[in-house]
């Protein structure tokens, strides 16, 4: 859409020529691709996608621009934005801002006008890859190229730390009327810490809708700090970055998980099955779309979730160390889902908050709560 | 749970004849159904009065039955099985349109379904009234929580009026329960409600009408959605409509995915449509739910729902690879979703959204050119008779490969030979720009075409604010249009082709434009040779396009199945070497292009399509990879496994070859390479592979089966005459006039009437029978281009009155010439042979087009000698014409003299109805002597013994959507579809076909007679017939007196310009007639008889318009009346045949 040119140089050594947009500059990452048809503010803005370079399936992006309601943290979060075409302007009534421009106010490279679909292809067949995405004409390809090849590896790499660095304070906004509103929760809220990763804001709003006072600690909090805070309920949010690098916050987990009812989601889910003594993994090429059916064992129905992961749970790990898986990833059997068999934990891989994606898992935030509500009333029969 | 043990026996229920709103799409999806559940190990029994379905070939069910989709049949139908010891358990609904569910529930309250012990599967009698029944559908969304327009369900006019003072002008009228919105439209004025209200409330079989509140100019959006009896829900493809609210979706060109809604947008659509469906109750199955959101504020509001699969299912599975109609079966019999698989990528499972990058964009298609007295105007009644699909990498692309699809000589977003700025160029007395006050209305009034002046106007500077303003498309669409319209300098900028580099050329693909289009450009028209030539110069530069895969998942997983489309993508480098990633797994087998029909119009329909999935099969059957390509979503042949290889494409010369030289390795002239094109099918699908035929050939593509070299002689006036003298067989007498004098002459020459038509048209347009010299000069001024008669010349043939016209149709396997024939496909040694695959006798006389003419299959009133003489001169002539494969050969015969009007070595349209009343595969036959077999090899020595059958094929007419239309038959085919009656007894047959053709002969009540002087004598005995057994007979005076003297009695009845009351109208109006015989005198929706047309036709009273009509009506009455009759299905009545799949 502009005369400039740009380039997305992969570890392979392709690259991928076209237009540039969104800022200047050059940014490397882990190159990844989501196939969700919708919602690429919300994915933009999604802390787990940091340091990660962001390849969309579909074919326009940018239609509808950017609403300030819309997004899921304060900025984006990704490296840098690769798409087939992006539109100049926005078509909406919502929108306060075309994504081009948004995008370049924040700093973030883009580039357009690339066959998506086989650089798609490209990293199905070879796994993730790293890349670097250049909105300039400085580096030549094989500076570009030695850069990507001496830029670490996603694995081993902590970045939720970092993402949710400085997190405090309560959360209070709710739901807008885009969700169908949750079932009211008799009492006073459940006083709930919630780890921020990198949250999504729209779990908090989530938590807050379904009947939680939510205050947020940052991930480098330690059991102790938690205690203190007497909280009904503890929660682990979603962050980028490789789980078992996140070593402090596994320990504090290993601690204090349980001794309240428990819920992780994303990266949270895998830090508790760590803490738990389950072993992550690293998928292919990972689950990024608002598509994924999971099984819900225990009703017997699929969820649609929206994912967002390039790590998972073993399964055998995490049944040898006291759990019952509660989801499966229905396409290629990994894990979605998991409840320890005795202490009140549970995490789910997907994103249950959507936003993007369907709605459909939201009442997990509602079970949450109604494990709260039940360790709320074991605590008034056992006094 | 996995499939229910006990039901064995499920009976499907089909659409019956192509209407408008109801077109081959449940063909698609009711053969996906028969598939699904027989290889579930169900018995399948199918009831559709359409022959020319793929679903009614016997191989597709167990029992197969065409007979009306009545409960009267229905009921004998499962008599029939129960008696047989094979009772049906289930009936499925869902699967064929408005007709099977309203069959369904007709069934249910008749308590047949409970006497037989059926259960309704796939939806419930409750379900699909708390669907269709507006009341209640209005109560169920709101309980939901979700709006609707404000609107009042009425049942009279005064309510109606009465609600208009709440809500005001622009209103909106819905009739319940009828298909495609009939009877439904859009109300700017008090008369105009008035009159949609009258018509509505017709046309509604429970006397509804609901009229709401305008949401004119919101967004319209469609989802696609499935759900299972464990609550799993899907949204398979969401749709967004380009026209705004007032439009209906069928007549409006749609995308998906959805463009312009957000995360949040979109993700509340998609809660609504399952609170919706879940609340309705619908357990299993798809189902359509339809949302208007306003623009300006996000408002949502919920329009309607379909509890069954639809158009737009079959879009949504096309436009995704997502089979909605399969799963929908399998679900009806208790699968859950998460126990069946993608098929597409065999390794994930079905349970989940496709995701697609790709766009998608579905056109309509119009045939107004043959209702030239209709509204053009669209509105929420659909009115377009087929649709293209198409798909690119981004709109622009498959916006313009869209239009190019739709075969109306436009080849893209202007740049064309129709373009009026480009003509404007070059020719001075074209007006450009376009008046402000003609372009404001074009744009306002949706219409087809509409877009061409979102282009014109941009062109002319206005801006997109203003345009969308006017038109309320949204600002992307309409920016999309601009990009275009900006490019449109980029590309003009280069003064030669040979300006055009690699990139601007790369672009020029990439924005959707076509070879023709850059060949208008810069090589000043559309030709073949520069279509080639610009060919040649794009290869040169080495922009060639890619082929990619339809997979239901945006390439997140390897989809298996072959069905791609073509695009231009922007190369990457690998290695420092620039690559294009091409998705085609091309094998070693041999292949064969079979070219689909494209989008349906009248004249060219399922026929074709029918006649194409065969060729497939042949192909399956004789070892040959199949190679499908067709833009018509709508259909079975673009169905992923009805071929091996499955391209979703427009039907030009350019695509055509794109793919064939791609699937040849690069280019067409290697016809010996291993795996190659070894054929390509031109004579399956229609005028629109045939047109294609000349370039095909002229670019090396080896064609088989009959040679172009016979195709051209039988359209060549002369080269054909010649033929026929040589061989003795006589024509009408005829000539060619290149001038009005030349006309003039001729017809004086040959003798009045004549029949005049342009040479080169299908399904007779613009041809006219003229009975004296003022009638042809009014043609020669009105109907034709004088001033191009030079190269259009009209044709002159004595109409030949009260001749018994004759359809044949013939396969042969003769060796085509050598200069037309494919070297790679080797004859057989047997002697050639051309064997008659039936004769069918019209019951119109010569004159009415033969597609809108009943026919019956055996012949009636041909003598035994009559009929071996047409075999002769059918067998002849495909000698003559050297054809191989299919041909079909119209004549007339009188007083025992046969005269050949037209030979068409090609499929015909009464190939698949033929194959049904004779229960043969005639079109598959024909495929595999094309394919080099010959008729020995395949067992085919000789004509076939007559049937023990009478198969009468009716069409039908879509004049109930065009009001104003005058309702009578001529040489101008107006039938959209036809159904079969298919009986023991010829009467009971004609009896059955008029009740499948949803106009049932009554067996008693009121008959009003109106003939012209000319059958005057022939109507006494119709009339003295009706009398005795039992009908009155209502006539004009006169008619009156005439009977009277012959002892016939008749009640004379008011003339409509005698001014009393009540007259014919009122007794039509107030369901007192019950039957219509009225052959015309006078012409024109303005005369009397026209409304006296119009009106029966609104009140849905069967109407005769031919004498000869008339007689076989008299014995299809008799028949009627004669008591009980029977069903049967194909597999008994065709019982001696060989198996179809051998």
């Amino acid at each position: 859409m502009t005369a400039r040119l740009a380039r997305l140089v992969l570890e392979d050594g392709s690259i991928f020529r076209g237009g540039g947009w969104g800022s200047s500059g050059r940014q490397i990452g882990e190159v990844v691709f989501c196939t969700a048809m919708t919602g690429y503010q919300e994915a933009l803005t999604d802390p787990s996608y940091r340091g990660q370079i962001l390849v969309l399936t579909t074919a326009h992006v940018g239609n509808y621009g950017v609403c300030a309601d819309d997004v899921e943290s304060d900025s984006p979060q990704v490296a840098g934005f690769v798409v087939h075409e992006a539109a100049p302007l926005r078509s909406n009534c919502r929108a306060d801002e075309g994504l081009p421009e948004w995008l370049a106010r924040h700093g973030i490279p883009a580039l357009d006008g690339v066959d998506t679909r086989a650089l798609v292809c490209r990293l199905r067949s070879g796994g993730a890859m790293r890349g670097v995405l250049a909105v300039d004409d400085a580096a030549s390809d094989e500076e570009l190229h030695a850069l990507v090849q001496a830029s670490p590896s996603m694995s081993g790499l902590d970045l939720a730390t970092e993402a949710g660095a400085g997190a405090s304070g309560e959360r209070t906004e709710t739901l807008d009327a885009f969700w169908p509103a949750p079932p009211l929760v008799d009492g006073p809220p459940c006083q709930v810490v919630a780890i921020d990763c990198g949250a999504k804001r729209n779990i908090y709003r989530h938590l807050v809708s379904a009947g939680c006072a939510v205050r947020v600690v940052p991930p480098t909090v330690t059991a102790t700090e938690i205690r203190a805070m007497e909280p009904e309920g503890v929660f682990v949010s979603n962050g980028p970055g490789d789980p078992a690098a996140v070593e402090g916050l596994i320990e504090t987990l290993r601690e204090i998980a349980g001794e309240v009812p428990t819920f992780g989601i994303c990266l949270g889910h895998q830090l508790l099955a760590l803490a738990l003594g389950a072993k992550t993994w690293k998928l292919p090429f990972g689950h990024r779309g608002a598509n994924q059916p999971v099984r819900d064992v225990q009703r017997g129905r699929i969820a649609i979730t929206s994912q967002n992961h390039g790590f998972c749970v073993d399964a055998d790990s995490l049944e040898a160390c006291g759990c019952t898986v509660t989801h499966w990833h229905l396409n290629d059997g990994t894990v979605a889902g998991f409840r320890h068999q005795s202490k009140p934990i549970m995490g789910v891989q997907f994103h249950p908050e959507a936003s993007p994606g369907p709605h459909e898992a939201a009442d997990l935030f509602g079970q949450f709560v109604e494990s709260m509500h039940l360790a709320r009333s074991n605590a008034v029969a056992g006094r | 749970m996995p499939r229910r043990d006990d039901i064995h026996s499920i009976l499907i229920l089909g659409s019956g004849p192509i209407v408008i709103g109801q077109g081959c799409e449940f063909d698609y999806s009711g053969t996906q159904a028969c598939k699904a559940l027989q290889a579930d190990g169900y018995r399948i029994v199918l009831v559709n009065s359409n022959p020319a379905t793929i679903m009614t070939d016997p191989e597709f069910s167990d029992r197969t039955y065409i007979e009306p989709i009545t409960p009267e049949a229905v009921r004998r139908i499962l008599e029939l099985e129960k008696s047989r010891g094979t009772p049906v358990d289930a009936v499925l609904p869902t699967l064929g349109g408005q007709t099977a569910l309203n069959c369904a529930c007709e069934l249910d309250e008749l308590g047949l379904l409970e006497e037989f012990d059926v259960e309704m599967i796939g939806a419930t009698r409750a379900v699909i009234e708390r669907a269709e029944d507006r009341q209640a559908f209005r109560e169920v969304c709101e309980s939901c929580g979700y709006d609707l327009p404000r609107c009042k369900v009425v049942t009279s006019v005064d309510d109606g009026f009465d609600f208009l003072e709440e809500i005001g002008l622009p209103a909106v009228l819905r009739p319940a329960y009828t298909l495609g919105g009939s009877g439904g439209g859009i109300a700017y004025n008090r008369e105009e409600f008035e009159d949609q209200l009258r018509r509505g409330l017709d046309a509604s079989r429970i006397g509804q009408v609901q009229i709401d509140q305008s949401v004119l100019g919101w967004k319209e959006y469609e989802l696609e959605v499935v759900r299972d009896h464990k609550d799993n829900c899907l949204v398979i493809c969401g749709i967004e409509n380009i026209d705004p609210m007032g439009v209906h979706t069928g007549d409006s060109i749609t995308v998906a995915p959805i463009q312009t809604l957000s995360d949040r947008e979109y993700q509340r659509l998609r809660d609504a449509s399952f609170d919706i469906l879940r609340a309705v109750g619908v357990d299993t199955g798809g189902s359509n739910v339809q949302f208007a959101v306003n623009p300006e504020t996000a408002e949502m509001v919920v329009v309607e729902m379909n509890p069954r699969v639809s158009r737009s299912s079959a879009l949504a599975s096309k436009a995704t690879g997502f089979p909605i109609a399969h799963i929908a079966a399998k679900l009806a019999v208790g699968y859950t979703l998460d126990e069946l698989r993608n098929d597409i990528t065999e390794t994930t499972s079905a349970c989940f959204e496709p995701s697609i990058d790709y766009v998608v964009v579905k056109m309509p298609r119009w045939t107004f050119e043959k209702f030239p007295e209709a509204d053009e105007t669209l509105t929420t009644q659909m009115k377009s008779v087929g649709e293209a699909m198409s798909i690119g990498r981004n709109f622009r692309e498959a916006f313009q490969k869209a239009v190019r699809s739709m075969e109306v000589k436009r080849f893209g977003f202007g740049l064309d030979g129709q373009d009026r700025w480009l003509a404007s160029q070059d020719d001075a007395s074209v007006e450009w720009p376009i008046d402000e006050e003609t372009l404001t209305r074009k744009l306002a009034v949706p219409c087809q075409g509409r877009l061409y002046y979102v282009r014109y106007a941009l062109k002319q500077g206005w801006t997109a604010e203003r345009v969308h303003d006017i038109t309320r498309i949204d600002p992307w669409f309409i920016e999309q249009f601009e990009r275009l319209v900006r490019f449109e300098d980029t590309l003009l900028a280069a003064g030669s082709l040979e300006d055009i580099d690699v990139d601007l050329m790369r672009q020029a693909k990439q924005n959707g434009y076509s070879d023709p289009q850059l060949a208008r450009i810069f090589l000043g028209d559309i030709s073949t040779e520069n279509i080639l030539t610009v060919r040649a110069y794009r290869k040169q530069l080495g922009v060639m396009p890619v082929f990619k895969l339809v997979d239901t998942c945006a390439a997140e997983f390897e989809a298996v199945t072959p069905y791609y489309y073509s695009t231009y993508e922007t190369p990457y480098e690998v290695d420092g070497k620039a690559v294009v990633d091409d998705e085609i797994r091309v094998s070693d087998r041999e292949k064969i292009v079979i070219l689909g029909g494209g989008p349906n119009r009248i004249g060219q329909g399922i026929e074709f399509d029918y006649c194409c999935c065969q060729a497939a099969f042949a192909c399956e059957e004789l070892g040959y990879e199949s190679v499908m390509i067709n833009s018509n979503p709508e259909t079975v042949s673009t169905d992923y496994d009805t071929s091996d290889l499955l391209f979703f494409e427009p039907l030009t010369l350019e695509d055509v070859l794109d793919i064939v030289e791609r699937l040849n390795g690069g280019g067409v002239d290697e016809p010996n390479r291993q795996g190659g094109v070894a054929g390509c099918i031109v004579q399956f699908g229609g005028q629109t592979p045939l047109n294609l035929a000349h370039g095909l050939a002229a670019a090396g593509v080896p064609l088989i089966g009959t040679g172009l070299e016979a195709i051209d002689t039988a359209e060549d006036r002369d080269r054909f005459k010649a033929i026929l003298e040589d061989l003795g067989l006589k024509q009408p007498p005829n000539g060619i006039a290149y001038s009005l004098e030349e006309a003039r002459d001729i017809a004086e020459d040959i003798g009045y009437p004549v029949l005049v038509r342009p040479s080169y048209v299908l399904g007779g347009r613009g041809m006219e029978i003229c009975y004296d010299v003022d009638a042809l000069d009014r043609y020669m001024r009105t109907a034709v281009d004088v001033s191009d008669l030079a190269n259009a010349p009209i044709l002159i043939d004595q109409f030949l009155n009260d001749a018994t016209e004759v359809d044949v149709d013939v396969v042969a396997d003769f060796t085509p010439h050598e200069s037309t024939r494919s070297n790679q496909i080797t004859a057989s040694s047997d002697p050639p042979r051309a064997i008659i695959a039936g004769i069918m006798e019209h019951i119109e006389q010569a004159g009415v087009h033969s597609g809108d003419s009943s026919c019956m299959l055996p012949p009636d009133t041909l003598s035994p000698s009559t009929r071996k003489r047409i075999a002769e001169h059918a067998r002849a002539l495909a000698e003559a014409l050297q054809v191989r494969g299919l041909m079909n050969l119209q004549l007339a015969i009188r007083d025992d003299e046969i005269f050949v009007i037209e030979v068409n070595p090609r499929a015909s349209r009464t190939v698949p109805y033929v194959a049904k009343a004779t229960g043969q595969p005639w079109s598959r036959i024909a495929a595999k002597v094309m394919m080099g077999r010959s008729l020995a090899d395949l067992g085919m020595q000789g004509d076939q013994s007559p049937p023990t059958f009478h198969a009468v094929k009716e069409p039908v007419f879509p004049f109930d959507k065009f009001p104003g239309v005058d309702v009578v038959l001529g040489p101008e085919m107006r039938s959209t579809g036809e159904a079969m009656g298919f009986d023991r007894s010829l009467p009971m047959a004609l009896a059955k076909a008029k009740m499948s053709a949803w106009l049932p002969l009554p067996t008693e009540g009121h008959v009003f007679l109106s003939v012209r002087d000319g059958d005057k004598i022939a109507a006494i005995d119709v009339a003295r017939s009706l009398v005795s057994m039992g009908f009155q007979v209502h006539s004009t005076q006169g008619t009156c007196d005439l009977l009277a003297s012959h002892s016939v009695e008749a009640t004379p009845i008011r003339k409509i310009s005698e001014g009393a009351r009540p007259n014919i109208l009122d007794r039509l109006a107030n369901n007192e007639i019950d039957l219509i015989i009225n052959t015309p005198t006078k012409t024109g929706a303005d005369t009397d008889e026209g409304r006296i047309r119009a009106m029966a036709v609104r009140s849905r009273v069967p109407m005769i318009t031919t004498m000869t009509g008339a007689i076989a009506a008299v014995r299809a009455i008799t028949a009627l009346r004669g008591g009980d009759w029977q069903v049967a299905a194909l597999q008994d009545s065709h019982a001696a045949a060989e198996p179809a799949r051998s």
